[in-house]
C-alpha cells in the first residue's frame, strides 16, 4: 500500500512498487488524461506534474512519487495551467488529442518556471512531448499567447 | 481495478456505467454558453428525430449522429456545421454522437454499402446527406410553429435556435417547438440554401472536441474502463509468419494480477486486471517460435529484387502514344529511381480496442474507422451475424489510415483472445486489448517499400515528349475484402498520382509490378501519393532544369487542361514571393527553394519549401507556404489545421522515418529509432485556400503529399544534389 498525493487529495494505491506512476494513475486511480504513448520517456504524453517539475509518469516508479504533490491534468488549476489551456482552446490547437495532456502539463510547467519564454526556450522545452498530428504551429502559438495572457493585456484583442 | 476509486471524476463516471447497456456516446461541452449537460432525450420526454442524424430534445439540445471517426481531422466539428447550417441552430445547442456501426443508415456515400472513414471521403459524402438532414428537422420546427400560432410556414423565420413570427413578434425554442413537430410528417423534399445565405459554412469555429481533450476527460480507446474489464497484451512472433511451437506460462502466471495466459493465432496472450500486469507477465513468459515458414528478408535485398523487376514490363496501368519511340528520338532524356522505405503509421495511441463476448453477440470499443469490414470479419470468426456485432465508435489518439485495416488485425486479435476465455471462469469478461509502441511499431501495418523507375524526354525546344515510369511495390487490396478493386492487375492505390499525370505529355506508359511478400501493408495518410508525389514532382523538377526554365513557369506551361492544378500553383508561388530572390543565410550557409504541386482525393495542393543548409551539412525546413482547393471550404480554420498537420506529418517522413527488416525482423521499436518531427523543427506554415463554387473535397490527406518533393527540390536548389531517397540524406 502507498500513500500518494494526487491532485491535493490523499490517496491509498495498493500497487507493485515497481508500477509507473502513469498505470497507478490510469488503471488504479481513473485518471485517464496522462496517456502512454512510448513508456521510455520518448514522447512526454504521460507528463504529470511532480512537485511542479513536468515529469514523464511512464517511467517514474510510483515509490518515487510518495511523500511528493501529483498533479495530472484532471487537477491542473495553477494560472499558467489555465491560461494554457484556455489559448489552447481558443486557437483550435488538438487535433487527435491524444498527446494535448501531455503538451499542456509542459507548457503549464514552462510558463510557471518562466512567463516570458522565446521562442528557443519554448522549442527547448517542448521537444519532448511529440505530436503525430504535428499541431506543433499552433502549440507554439498557444504557449505565446498563454504567455501574453499572463502578463496581462491581452484578453481582450 | 480491485483498488477503491478514491478519486471522483465526474466526466468518467458516465463511462463507468456504460457497461450496464447503456448507449455510449461522446458528449461534449462546445463552449461557455453550454446550458444542459444531459444527453438529449433525457430531460424531456418528445425527441424529434426526423432522420438519422438529428434528434432534437424538448430539453433545447440538437444532437447530431457523426458517421465517421474523430481521429483528429476534425469531422466531430465539420459535419455537425453541415447540420446546423441548414438547421439554423446556435453552435451552443449542439452536442455531437458517434454513431453505431450500421451500413444501411450509415453508409459512407461514396463507398457504396460500406460504412467507413477514410479517403478523404467524409465531407465529400456527407455535404448533401447531411444539410438535407438539418433542413428536414427545419421544416418541421417551423411547420409546427405555423401549426400552434395558426399562421403560414412562409411567414416564419429561423435563427440561432428560435423560430420567429416576425409579424407579431412571436418566438419559440426549438425546444419548445419538439413535441408538435415530432407528431408531423417527414417532408420528403426540402430546399436547401443558397451558398450566399451560409452563416456556419465559410466560417472558423471553436472545435467540438476542444474542451474534454485539453481537460483530459475526452475518452479514447485506452481510457475506457468497464466492470470487470481484464486487460491483455500479445506477445507478438519475432518475424511475420513464424506460429507459437509451444509456450512456458508459469513465471508469467506468477506475476500477481495475471489471471490466464492463452494461446491464440496471432501469438500468445497474456490477460491480467491491469496493464502493468499484463506486461510484466508478457515479460516473464517463455515463447517457443517456430519460424520455418517466417519471412527472413533484408529491406536492402528487396530493394535489390525490386529494382530487378523495374527492368521488365509490368500491368499497364497508363498508355498514350509510343512513349518508347519518342524517347529513341528525343533530344534530352533524363533517367531516375527512387527508392521509398516501408512506414509505420505510429498513431500517437497504439492500437487497441475492448471485445466483449456475450452469449447473444459481441460488443466492441473501438477507434472505429471500418465497421462493415470490421462486423463481416469479427461475425465471421466468432459465428455470429454481422448485426450481431455490436460496435461503439471512440475517439481515436491519431490513425492514418491503421485503423481501417482490411483484415481487422487487431480486433481479430482481441476477439481471438475473448473467444480463447470462453468456457473458463473469464468467460464473458471484457477485454482491454492493449498494443506497446513497440508492438506498433513491430507488429504491422506498414506503408508498403516502393520502388520506382523514371525515363522522361524533351524535345528540341525544351517540350516534355515523353514519360515512362515503373512502380514496384506490394499491392495494399489484394487478398483482402477489397480485392475487387485491382482490376487488370492493377491495384489503384498503387499508381494514383502516377498513372493520372496531370503534366501535358503526348507519350505516356505506367507500368507496374506487385509483388508477394509476407510483410503487411496498408494504407498510409495519402497512400500512393506518398511515393507518387515525390517521384514525379522531383522529375518534372529536373527537366524544368534541364529545359533551362523556371520549375514554376515549366509546370503551368504543362497544365493547361488541369486549371486547379494550375490556380494552386500560382497562388502558393505568388504567396511565397517566389519571383523575388530568396533572403540569403549566414555566413557558411545555402539557401534554396522548391515547389511541388498534387492533386489527391479530388483536392488541390501546392507547397513551396524554403530551406537552410548549414555548414555541417544538416539542413532545417524554414518556411512553407502552402495552397489548397478543396472545393468549397466548410471550415477553413480546420483546412489550415489539416495542411499544417499534414505537412508536419510528411515531413517526419521526409526526414526522418522508416521501418527496416534484418533477417526478417523489423529494426525500430519505439521513438528513438523511428523519430518524429518536434516542435523546433516545424516550418512556419502559411495556408491560403482557394475561394470556390466546386462541391467540398477532403483536406486530411492531401497536405501530406507535395512536402517531401518541395523540400528535395529546395535542397537541390541549395545544393546542386538530387535526392532521389526517403527519408532524404545530403551527402
Ligand atoms: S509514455 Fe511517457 S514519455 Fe511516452
Ligand atoms: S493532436 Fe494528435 S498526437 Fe498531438
Amino acid at each position: 500500500m502507498f500513500n500518494l498525493t494526487v491532485n491535493g487529495r490523499s490517496v491509498s494505491v495498493d500497487a507493485e512498487p515497481d508500477t509507473p506512476l502513469l498505470w497507478v494513475l490510469r488503471d488504479h486511480l481513473g485518471l485517464t488524461g496522462a496517456k502512454y504513448g512510448c513508456g521510455m520517456a520518448l514522447c512526454g504524453a504521460c507528463t504529470v506534474h511532480l512537485d511542479g517539475q513536468p515529469t514523464r509518469a511512464c517511467v517514474t516508479p510510483v515509490s518515487a512519487a510518495i511523500g511528493r504533490r501529483v498533479i495530472t491534468i484532471e487537477g491542473l488549476d495553477s494560472k499558467a495551467g489555465k491560461a494554457v489551456q484556455s489559448a489552447w482552446e481558443k486557437l483550435n490547437v488538438v487535433q487527435c488529442g491524444y498527446c494535448q495532456c501531455g503538451q499542456i502539463m509542459t507548457a503549464a510547467a514552462l510558463l510557471a518556471q518562466n512567463p516570458q519564454p522565446a521562442d528557443a526556450d519554448i522549442a527547448a522545452a517542448m521537444a519532448g512531448n511529440l505530436c503525430r498530428c504535428a499541431t506543433y504551429v499552433r502549440i507554439l502559438a498557444a504557449v505565446k499567447e498563454a504567455a501574453a495572457t499572463l502578463k496581462g493585456g491581452q484578453d481582450h484583442e | 481495478m480491485n483498488e477503491m476509486i478514491h478519486i471522483v471524476n465526474e466526466s468518467r463516471r458516465r463511462f463507468l456505467q456504460v457497461g450496464a447497456g447503456l448507449t455510449l456516446a461522446l458528449y461534449f461541452r462546445p463552449g461557455p454558453a453550454q446550458t444542459a449537460s444531459a444527453p438529449t432525450g433525457e430531460a424531456g420526454d418528445a425527441v424529434l428525430e426526423p432522420n438519422a442524424f438529428v434528434r432534437i430534445g424538448e430539453d433545447n439540445t440538437v444532437t447530431v449522429i457523426v458517421k465517421h471517426l474523430e481521429m483528429g481531422q476534425g469531422v466531430y466539428t465539420g459535419l455537425p456545421t453541415l447540420v446546423a447550417e441548414e438547421l439554423d441552430a446556435a453552435w451552443s445547442q449542439l452536442r455531437v454522437e458517434g454513431a453505431p456501426a450500421d451500413a444501411k443508415r450509415y453508409n459512407n456515400l461514396l463507398w457504396g454499402p460500406m460504412q467507413g472513414t477514410g479517403g478523404s471521403t467524409a465531407t465529400a459524402n456527407s455535404f448533401e446527406q447531411l444539410r438535407r438532414a438539418g433542413a428536414t428537422a427545419r421544416a418541421m420546427l417551423v411547420d409546427a410553429a405555423a401549426q400552434q400560432w395558426k399562421v403560414p410556414a412562409e411567414s416564419l423565420s429561423v435563427s440561432a435556435g428560435v423560430v420567429t413570427h416576425p409579424a407579431s413578434g412571436r418566438k419559440a425554442s426549438f425546444g419548445e417547438l419538439v413535441k408538435t413537430a415530432a407528431t408531423l410528417p417527414v417532408p420528403s423534399e426540402v430546399k436547401l440554401k443558397d451558398p450566399r445565405d451560409f452563416v456556419f459554412i465559410g466560417k472558423p469555429v471553436i472545435r467540438t472536441d476542444s474542451r474534454a481533450k485539453i481537460q483530459g476527460a475526452a475518452i479514447f480507446t485506452l481510457d475506457l474502463r468497464l466492470p470487470d474489464m481484464l486487460t491483455a497484451v500479445v506477445a507478438h512472433p519475432p518475424r511475420f509468419g513464424a506460429k507459437v511451437k509451444g509456450f512456458d506460462a508459469s513465471r508469467a502466471k506468477a506475476v500477481r494480477g495475471v489471471e490466464e495466459v492463452v494461446s491464440i493465432p496471432a501469438g500468445v496472450a497474456v490477460v491480467a486486471r491491469d496493464f502493468w500486469a499484463a506486461q510484466k507477465g508478457r515479460n516473464a513468459l517463455t515463447v517457443d517460435w517456430n519460424e520455418s515458414a517466417a519471412f527472413k528478408l533484408d529491406s536492402a535485398t528487396i530493394m535489390a529484387q525490386y529494382r530487378e523487376l523495374a527492368r521488365q514490363p509490368g500491368a499497364v496501368a497508363r498508355k498514350d502514344g509510343d512513349p518508347e519511340a519518342a524517347l529513341a528520338n528525343a533530344a534530352k532524356v533524363l533517367e531516375a529511381q527512387y527508392e521509398f522505405p516501408f512506414l509505420a503509421h505510429a498513431a500517437m495511441e497504439p492500437m487497441d480496442c475492448v471485445v466483449q463476448l456475450r452469449p447473444d453477440g459481441c460488443e466492441i470499443w473501438n477507434g472505429e474507422q471500418f465497421q462493415t469490414v470490421d462486423q463481416a470479419t469479427l461475425a465471421n470468426l466468432l459465428g455470429l451475424r454481422p448485426e450481431q456485432v455490436k460496435i461503439n465508435m471512440l475517439y481515436a489518439g491519431g490513425s492514418f489510415g491503421r485503423r481501417a485495416n482490411p483484415h481487422s488485425d487487431y480486433l481479430v486479435e482481441a476477439a481471438a483472445i475473448a473467444k480463447a476465455l470462453g468456457a473458463g471462469p473469464l468467460a464473458g469478461r471484457p477485454i482491454k486489448l492493449v498494443w506497446t509502441r513497440e508492438d506498433d511499431m513491430r507488429a504491422g501495418y506498414y506503408r508498403p517499400l516502393y520502388f520506382h523507375s523514371l525515363r522522361a524526354g524533351l524535345d528540341k525546344d525544351g517540350k516534355l515528349l515523353a514519360w515512362q515510369q515503373w512502380i514496384v511495390g506490394q499491392s495494399i487490396m489484394a487478398g483482402t475484402a477489397l480485392d475487387g478493386m485491382v482490376k487488370n492487375g492493377i491495384d489503384p492505390t498503387s499508381v494514383e498520382g502516377a498513372a493520372n499525370l496531370p503534366y501535358a505529355v503526348p507519350n505516356i506508359q505506367v507500368d507496374l509490378h506487385s509483388p508477394k511478400l509476407a510483410v503487411p501493408v496498408q494504407w498510409w495518410r495519402s497512400v500512393g501519393s506518398t511515393h507518387t508525389a515525390f517521384s514525379t514532382e522531383t522529375m518534372i523538377d529536373e527537366l524544368a532544369q534541364a529545359a533551362g526554365k523556371d520549375p514554376v513557369q515549366f509546370r503551368l506551361d504543362l497544365l493547361g487542361q488541369h486549371p486547379r492544378h494550375a490556380g494552386v500553383l500560382r497562388l502558393a508561388a505568388a504567396k511565397a514571393g517566389w519571383e523575388q530572390p530568396l533572403t540569403p543565410g549566414k555566413a557558411g550557409e545555402r539557401r534554396g527553394r522548391g515547389v511541388a504541386v498534387h492533386e489527391s482525393f479530388n483536392s488541390f495542393v501546392a507547397q513551396v519549401a524554403e530551406v537552410t543548409v548549414r555548414a555541417d551539412g544538416g539542413f532545417a525546413v524554414d518556411r512553407v507556404v502552402c495552397a489548397v482547393d478543396c472545393g468549397i471550404a466548410i471550415n477553413p480554420d480546420i483546412i489550415q489545421a489539416q495542411m499544417e498537420g499534414g505537412i508536419g506529418f510528411g515531413l517526419s517522413a521526409a526526414l526522418y522515418s522508416a521501418i527496416t527488416f534484418k533477417e526478417g525482423q523489423v529494426e525500430q521499436s519505439n521513438f528513438h529509432d523511428y523519430p518524429l518531427l518536434r516542435l523546433g523543427e516545424m516550418p512556419a506554415v502559411e495556408v491560403y485556400i482557394v475561394p470556390s463554387t466546386e462541391p467540398p473535397t477532403g483536406v486530411g490527406e492531401p497536405g501530406v503529399p507535395p512536402i517531401a518533393p518541395a523540400v528535395a527540390n529546395a535542397l537541390f536548389a541549395a545544393t546542386g544534389q538530387r535526392l532521389r531517397q526517403l527519408p532524404l540524406r545530403l551527402t
